[in-house]
Formats: structure tokens, sequence, C-alpha cells
């Protein structure tokens, strides 16, 4: 559980630093996750001294935006100021984006399984 | 008592905890656990005239914790890897796509229902997960803590009506699901993808990083171009 903890962080601060010091767009986290992607695949570490750790983040993830969510609060004036645009914009939009990345998805992924190509 | 983050902490797992009782007993998608504390407090900060400020010291401090759990998103993905590298394709065309969507539609519909320069701006990259979300629209030009409360709204749109909502219009495939809500609604969508299914919540971990990827490049392009109309 420490270990895994002490790794996860180790890992995000790698990627912190190399996100700071090439000025890079991506985040730190979103680095630090394919750092440690890389780390599993070379071996270079072992992914027991995760699971435990992972999967208490990970299960509770959601929790972890609820403050986050409470910050609107802050905000609430200047979205008040154009409500109309922004509501219609985020809520539709929000849609369209789900059903285009699915349904394009899905239709990529059924042809690809009736090429017959790869089931293993 | 409100000098220590004891407080933001106490009141954000006791709402959790009742808002996730509530949600069991009536099962409905509007008793999203997560959609419901943000309200609960929201209202009770200002029921008793509390400042965020107060709140936050705590309420950072479970904020925090997102930093390591998306470094642990890395453990579903490596688990399911050939799953997930055997739908390289779809998946990459699907990031994309969904990207290219988010820009047109969000910035298409506010500029259609009379938003300004700056709100259509800060629309651009709601879909994104936050830090990169930020660092976007500081370049471009939008207001950075409008785009912050726009992606978290967004986060909880996609993480309330995803699952349901895929569903209905026909995906069923949980790669498809699982890229659909993690394109749409970031790190929000992707926790609650990973209370429905471990891959598709491995695989909306997975768009996070594409489609922040694919934005940060798109949106600059894409600006450029409807500034030459």
């Amino acid at each position: 559980m420490v270990r895994g903890l002490t790794f996860l962080l180790l890992f995000q601060f790698s990627g912190e630093a190399v996100s700071r010091i090439f000025d890079l767009p991506i985040p730190g986290n979103v680095l630090g996750m394919g750092f440690l992607l890389l780390g599993l695949t070379t071996k270079l570490v072992d992914i027991k001294w995760f699971e435990e750790a992972a999967d208490l983040l990970l299960s509770n993830m959601a929790l972890f935006f609820v403050p986050a969510g409470v910050g609107v609060m802050v905000y609430g004036e200047l979205i008040a100021a154009e409500w109309l645009p922004i509501t219609v914009a985020t809520v539709l939009s929000t849609f369209v984006v789900m059903a285009v990345t699915g349904k394009i998805a899905q239709k990529l992924e059924s042809s690809a399984e009736d090429d017959g190509g790869e089931d293993a | 008592m409100l000098e220590t983050p004891l407080f933001g902490i106490t009141l954000t797992l006791v709402t959790y905890l009742l808002a996730q009782k509530l949600y069991r007993r009536v099962g409905k998608v509007w008793a999203n656990p997560v959609l419901v504390s943000i309200v609960s407090i929201i209202l009770l900060l200002q029921l008793f005239d509390l400042e965020y400020r107060d709140y936050a010291r705590g309420g950072d401090v479970l904020v925090f914790l997102l930093g390591p759990s998306v470094v642990a998103l890395a453990i579903p993905l490596y688990q399911r890897r050939e799953e997930i590298w055997k739908r390289k394709k779809p998946i990459m065309v699907g990031v994309f796509a969904g990207s290219l969507a988010s820009i047109i539609s969000a910035c298409g519909l506010a500029w259609a229902f009379g938003g300004s320069r700056e709100v259509i701006l800060s629309l651009a990259p709601k879909s994104v997960t936050t830090p990169i979300a930020i660092s976007i629209v500081e370049k471009i030009g939008g207001i950075a803590p409008l785009t912050a409360a726009l992606v978290v709204l967004t986060g909880c749109i996609g993480a309330v009506c995803g699952p349901e909502f895929c569903k209905r219009i026909g995906i069923t495939s949980p790669v498809a699901t699982g890229l659909a809500v993690g394109t749409s609604a970031h790190g929000i969508g992707t926790a609650r993808m990973l209370e429905v299914d471990r891959l598709s919540g491995a695989v909306a971990g997975l768009a996070i990083g594409l489609n922040g990827l694919m934005t940060t490049f798109l949106l600059p392009l894409l600006i450029a171009i409807a500034g030459n109309w």
C-alpha cells in the first residue's frame, strides 16, 4: 500500500518535472501515467507493487472531483452573465462528442472484426 | 475550526456517503452522488455564509489525490493492454473525431446563441482535462477560471448521463463507451466508467490523455482557419 502510493507519487513527480523543464503542454500527472506504463512494459517496476494503492484510488476517484465541482460556485457570476450560450453549448456539445466518438469507434471496431484479421 | 483541512474533508466525506446512500435508494441517473454532493455542499456553504476558501483548505487535500489517481490509470491500461492495442485504430480515430467535434460544436453553438468572443474561446477546450484545458485557454485568450468551471460542468453531465446515453443510441461495446465518455467528460467521466466496467474505465483514462494532446494541437489550427475566413 505505502510502496504503491510512494511509487505513484514518484512517477507523478517525474512527470511534473519533465513537463516543467521542457515546458510541455501535457500536465505532469498525464505524463506520469505514460511513464508508469513505460516502466511496466519495460519491467522496470512490478505491477504487484501498485495494485492495492491503484485500486483504492481508482475506486474512489469520483469522490476527489467533488471539491473541484464545488469550486464552480466562485465563478457563478461569470457563468450567469452569458448563461444561455454557455448552457446550450456545454450541454449539447457534451452529447455530440459522446455520440461522434462512440459511434465511430464502434463502427471501426466491428469492421475490424468482420475482416476476421485479429482474434486471439 | 475552519483553519485546518478537517472541516472541508469531513463535510465532503459525510455528504458523499449520504449521497451514495440516496443514489442506492432511488437508483435514478440524476441522483449521481458526485452531482448531488457538489450541489449540496454549495448550498450548505451559502446557507451558513461560509467562504469557499475555508472549505477549499480541506477540499484541496482530496483534489490533490486526483494526481496519483491519474498516474494509477496506467495500471488498468497495462492489465488490458492486449485488448486495447488490438483496437488502436478505432481508439485513435474515435478520439480525433471527438476532439474535432468538441471544438466545432461547442464554439459553433456558443456563437449561434450570441456568446462573446471570450466565452466562445473559453468553451473550446471544455472536454479536455482541467490542467491541459487551462494551459490551452491561456494561449488562445479565453477566461481561464470560466474554462475550469465549464470543464467540471461538462464532466458532470457526461458522468451522469454518459453510460445511459451511449446505451440508448446503440453504443454497446465497452471500448467505444469508455472512449466516448472519456473523450467527452475526461476524468469525471472516467471515474464513472471505472464504476461501470474496468476495461471501459481504462480506455476512458487513455482518452483523457489523447484528447488533451489532440485538442492542444488542433485548436490553434482551427482558430487560424476560422480567422482567415
